[in-house]
């Protein structure tokens, strides 16, 4: 691609980049040249613009998400942690470095129904293994814990990912 | 599930690549076959083990918004707002769990005014309040979940 396009341009194509992929890869052997004679541009812009998105963040990364309970991950829950403001962020970030934790964050809390401040998902087979690595994080936090709490999950309801309106 | 599906679940998890054929170039990494890679690819979405195969993408940074939401919702309409929820293209993720606050979801919208907007038809739909999570800080997000024996 020799040919200079401009940023609104590209943005332009990145968005039908992404509307064209947010129900996924087409399963073709050549999967963005079918991406590019949808949105008709060249497939070697297609495939440009996917590691620039990659690079910059966009796209977290092209790949498999499995449906946990099909694995045999049963125990799936969301941890909530109390955690004092003065130490949330250097033991969130050692929370979220525990092998069993997939997801974390600090969130805002809603006082008075909901005190916790940090978010961690846990995955077991078993809820014994779950709580298993709550523990974990419950020694983790040791000291500058007040409550926590655990949320299992009992169903996933919807499972799609971002929708790009029309327009 | 077979060994073959085990590693291929294991290993597009991990990335999957961008380039002509990239099938081919993941096949070769798995032992197998573009085609067999496709086929398979296709038959573990169909049965539901894998839920997404494609670019994940990070609304925030596209100028988007998530959020995570809650709401207490009584049993005996659970599944009939469960629905009216699901409806919104800007729900993206919906979860029944273990508690007083048992309807958690995520919203994504393209804009952050479009999670107040969302906010505001289900809760118009639902007659029921939401509470919402603003995200503060992210330590870590990286779900690998091993598809074992």
């Amino acid at each position: 691609m020799n040919d200079v396009v401009a940023p609104e341009m590209l943005a332009q194509i990145d968005r039908a980049i992404v509307r064209a992929t947010q129900d996924g890869l087409p399963r073709l052997p050549r999967p963005y040249h079918a991406i590019a004679d949808a949105i008709g541009v060249a497939p070697e812009l297609v495939m440009a613009r996917l590691r620039v998105m990659l690079r910059d963040g966009r796209v977290r990364r092209i790949g498999a998400v499995p449906n946990h309970y099909a694995l045999g991950w049963r125990a799936n829950g969301m941890s909530v942690w109390d955690v004092i403001d003065e130490r949330v962020d250097e033991l969130g970030a050692k929370v979220g470095a525990l092998a069993g934790v997939s997801h974390c964050y600090r969130r805002s809390r809603r006082s008075p129904e909901w005190p916790y401040n940090l978010f961690a998902m846990v995955h077991g087979r078993t809820r014994a293994e779950a709580e298993t690595r709550i523990a974990e994080i419950a020694a983790v936090l040791d000291g500058a814990l007040r409550e926590h709490d655990v949320l299992y999950s009992t169903r996933i309801l919807k499972k799609t990912g971002l929708r790009l309106g029309s327009g | 599930m077979d060994d073959l599906d085990r590693r291929i679940v294991n290993a597009l998890q991990s990335g999957f690549p961008v380039c002509e054929r990239p099938f081919r170039a993941a096949a070769v990494a798995l032992a197998t076959t573009e085609e067999e890679l496709i086929a398979r690819v296709d038959r573990l979405l169909a049965e539901g083990t894998l839920t997404r195969f494609g670019p994940l993408f990070q609304v925030e940074r596209m100028g988007g918004e998530f959020m995570l939401a809650a709401m207490r919702v009584p049993e005996a309409r659970f599944d009939k707002i469960a629905t009216i929820v699901n409806a919104l293209p800007e729900v993206a993720h919906n979860y029944a769990r273990e508690h007083a606050l048992n309807m958690w979801f995520v919203l994504a919208t393209e804009t952050p005014s479009g999670v107040d907007e969302a906010i505001r038809k289900i809760e118009s739909a639902t007659n029921l309040p939401m509470l919402t999570f603003p995200k503060e800080r992210e330590y870590f997000v990286e779900l690998r979940l091993e598809a074992g024996a």
